[in-house]
C-alpha cells in the first residue's frame, strides 16, 4: 500500500488572527505554524497502516519553503518521505490540481487528508482531487480499515453514521474518530534526528491559474458586553431571551 | 442562463437547508437578472419550492439514487447545470452538501467558495463573503471562472417566502458508475441533531462527570434543543465524539447556544461563534466565555440549571 498524506501548513489553533496590507493578507508575524489538526488525524492513521500493514507513507504539501518545517515535523512523526510542490497555494482547486499530479506520478493507491484546513476552511481539496483522478472518495471519515485492496470506511452523516465499502485506490477526508486524540504522536528526539536525513523532494508546479481570489479579510465585529443576570433570578434570563433576543 | 440550486430531501421531505438555499438562490437569480431552477431527487412534493421562489423545478424520481452517492449526485448536478446553462450553482452545507459540492466544481471546472454567509456583494466580478480562520474572521472571495459553485453556510440566510407560479419538469440524467457502496446507515432517530437544531445546549468539564448530564438533557428537551459538549468532555469519553463542538469538532450556527460549565477556550469559541445568541453559565466570572457571550449567569451550574429548567417549564406552559 502506497499512502500519500496531504498536509496543510496552518496557524496554530491558539493564534490571534490579524491581517496586513489593507486587510488583504494574513499577518503571519509571530504566528506559530503547525500541521493542520485534521491532517494530523490522517497522518496518525497512516502511521498505523505503516506499522501494522507495511504501508509506505509520503507526505505532501503545496507551498513555498516556509512550509518545510511542517513537513519535517510530519517526517519526525514517522512518514518515510516528503514532497513539496513549490508554488503559493492560490486556492483549493489549484492545490487539488497540483496534488493530482503528485498522486499520478507517485502511483499512490490511498490518499489521506483532513476534511478541511483550519485556516481557509474550504473543505474542498480531497473531493476535488478525487474528481480529478476519478478515485472513490469518502468525506468526514471517522473510521478506516484496509484489507488487501478492500477498504471499509465509516463517515459521519447528519445525526448518525454510514458504513461504506470500496476498492483501492481511495481518497479519504478524515476527522476525529479516524483516530482518537490520545493516539496523536509528539515527535521524539530520535524521530526529529531521523527526519533531517529523510528525503524531501521539491517538485515544480504545473502552474494552474487561480479560480478564485481573496480580495479582503474582515475580523469579527467587536461584540457588545455580556449582559449578566443574577443567579437567583433565572426568570430574567428567560425574559431576555424571549423579549429581547427573541430566540425562545 | 440560470441560477441552479440543489435542494436536498430526506425520505421525501425537504430539509430546512433546502428551503434556505432556494430562498437564497432566488435572490441571487434576481441580482443576476435571471431565473431560478431547483433540482431535487426523490422528493414527494416539489411544489413547496414555489413558495421560496423556484420558477422551475427539475425532479428526479429514481430509487437507485438512495442511499446518497456523492459521485453520482455531483455528476447529475453537472448535467443539470449544463442543460440549464447555469452561471451559478448553489448547494447547502449539510453533511452530503459538503461532501459533493467540491466535486460539482471540479466536474464543471468552476471556481468554488464554501462557507458563504451573505448574498454576493457584486455579481461582476462575482464576490461573496465567507467564514474563514475557523470563524475567527471573514474574507471576500471573487470567483473568477464563468460558472461559479458556492456552498451556503447553514442558517446564514434563513427562509424567505417568495411565492412564484413555478413549473415542474421531470429530469432523467445519465447515472455514472460507482463502486463505492453504502453497506449500512445508523441514524439516531427522535433526537434533534446539532446540524439541524435552532437551539444547542452544551456542557463542559465544569459538570464534573458524565453522570451529571441528566440536567443538560432535560434542559435540551424542554427547549427542543440538541445537546453538545466541549472537546475535553469528548476526549475524556464522558460524551460521544459526535457531540464535540469547536474548532476541530462540529461547527454550531444555531439561533441560541447555551454553554454550561464551559470556560470558552479560543478553539471552542471558534466553533460556536456563528451562533446568533450565546448564553454562558459558569461559576468563574473570569471565564473567557463571558467575553464572547450575549447573556451570562455567574453561578454554580448545579443550582442554576435546575432552576432554569423549572422556570422554562412554567414559561412554556404559559406560552403554549
Amino acid at each position: 500500500m502506497k499512502i500519500l498524506v496531504c498536509i496543510s501548513h496552518v496557524p496554530d489553533t491558539t493564534s490571534k488572527i490579524n491581517f496586513t496590507d489593507n486587510d488583504s493578507k494574513f499577518d503571519s508575524n509571530g504566528v506559530q505554524f503547525v500541521i493542520n489538526p485534521y491532517d494530523e488525524f490522517a497522518l496518525t492513521r497512516a502511521m498505523w497502516f505503516k506499522e501494522k500493514q507495511g504501508a509506505t507513507v509520503t507526505v505532501a504539501t503545496v507551498g513555498n519553503a516556509t512550509t518545510e518545517p511542517t513537513l519535517r515535523k510530519a517526517l519526525a512523526i514517522g512518514a518515510d518521505d516528503a514532497i513539496r510542490v513549490n508554488t503559493e497555494a492560490l486556492d483549493g482547486f489549484t492545490v487539488a490540481k497540483e496534488l493530482a499530479e503528485v498522486v499520478k506520478n507517485g502511483g499512490y493507491n490511498l490518499v489521506l487528508a483532513g476534511k478541511e484546513s483550519i485556516d481557509y476552511n474550504g473543505g474542498m481539496v480531497p473531493a476535488m482531487l478525487a474528481s480529478l483522478l476519478d478515485f472513490n472518495f469518502v468525506n468526514a471519515c471517522i473510521g478506516l480499515e484496509i484489507e488487501g485492496d478492500k477498504a471499509t470506511i465509516s463517515r459521519e452523516i447528519d445525526g448518525g453514521k454510514e458504513q461504506l465499502s470500496s476498492n483501492l485506490p481511495l481518497i479519504i477526508a478524515g476527522q476525529k474518530g479516524l483516530v482518537e486524540e490520545k493516539d496523536l504522536r509528539i515527535p521524539n528526539m530520535r524521530g526529529i534526528m531521523m527526519a533531517r536525513q529523510k528525503p524531501l523532494t521539491i517538485v515544480e508546479s504545473s502552474n494552474g491559474a487561480a479560480t478564485t481570489a481573496i480580495v479582503s479579510f474582515e475580523k469579527q465585529a467587536a461584540k457588545s458586553a455580556c449582559k449578566l443576570v443574577d443567579a437567583d433570578n433565572v426568570g430574567e434570563l428567560i425574559n431576555l431571551l424571549h423579549n429581547e433576543a427573541k430566540v425562545i | 442562463m440560470s441560477v441552479l440550486v440543489f435542494a436536498e430531501s430526506s425520505e421525501g421531505k425537504f430539509k430546512k437547508t433546502a428551503l434556505e438555499v432556494t430562498s437564497y438562490g432566488k435572490k441571487v437569480a434576481e441580482q443576476m437578472g435571471t431565473n431560478l431552477v431547483v433540482l431535487t431527487i426523490n422528493s414527494s412534493d416539489a411544489s413547496i419550492l414555489y413558495n421560496y421562489g423556484a420558477e422551475k423545478v427539475l425532479t428526479i424520481a429514481n430509487k437507485a439514487l438512495n442511499p446518497f452517492n456523492a459521485k453520482i449526485v455531483a455528476n447529475i448536478v453537472k448535467q443539470a447545470a449544463e442543460k440549464e446553462s447555469a452561471q451559478v450553482v448553489i448547494i447547502d452545507s449539510n453533511a452530503n452538501g459538503l461532501y459533493f459540492a467540491p466535486m460539482v466544481s471540479a466536474n464543471l471546472n468552476a471556481g468554488f467558495a464554501s462557507n458563504v454567509i451573505a448574498l454576493p456583494s457584486s455579481t461582476a466580478p462575482f464576490t461573496v463573503k465567507r467564514k474563514t480562520f475557523s470563524n475567527k474572521a471573514f474574507n471576500n472571495t471573487q470567483i473568477l471562472t464563468d460558472v461559479k459553485v458556492i456552498a451556503l453556510a447553514k442558517n446564514a440566510y434563513g427562509l424567505v417566502e417568495n411565492k412564484v407560479s413555478g413549473t415542474t419538469e421531470e429530469f432523467s440524467p445519465v447515472l455514472v458508475e460507482s463502486n463505492l457502496v453504502s453497506t449500512s446507515i445508523e441514524q439516531t432517530s427522535g433526537k434533534v441533531t446539532i446540524a439541524d437544531a435552532d437551539i444547542v445546549v452544551s456542557g463542559g468539564r465544569g459538570l464534573k462527570g458524565p453522570e451529571n448530564w441528566g440536567m443538560i438533557e432535560e434542559l435540551a428537551s424542554v427547549l427542543g434543543a440538541a445537546t453538545a459538549c466541549s472537546k475535553p468532555v469528548s476526549d475524556l469519553g464522558w460524551r460521544p465524539h459526535g457531540e464535540h463542538v469547536g474548532q476541530t469538532g462540529k461547527p454550531v450556527s444555531s439561533n441560541l447556544y447555551i454553554a454550561i460549565g464551559i470556560s470558552g477556550a479560543i478553539q471552542h469559541l471558534a466553533g460556536v461563534n456563528s451562533s446568533k445568541v450565546k448564553v454562558v453559565i459558569n461559576s468563574d466570572p473570569e471565564a473567557p466565555f463571558f467575553k464572547a457571550a450575549d447573556y451570562g449567569i455567574v453561578g454554580d451550574a448545579f443550582e442554576v440549571v435546575p432552576k432554569l429548567i423549572e422556570k422554562l417549564k412554567e414559561f412554556k406552559a404559559n406560552n403554549a
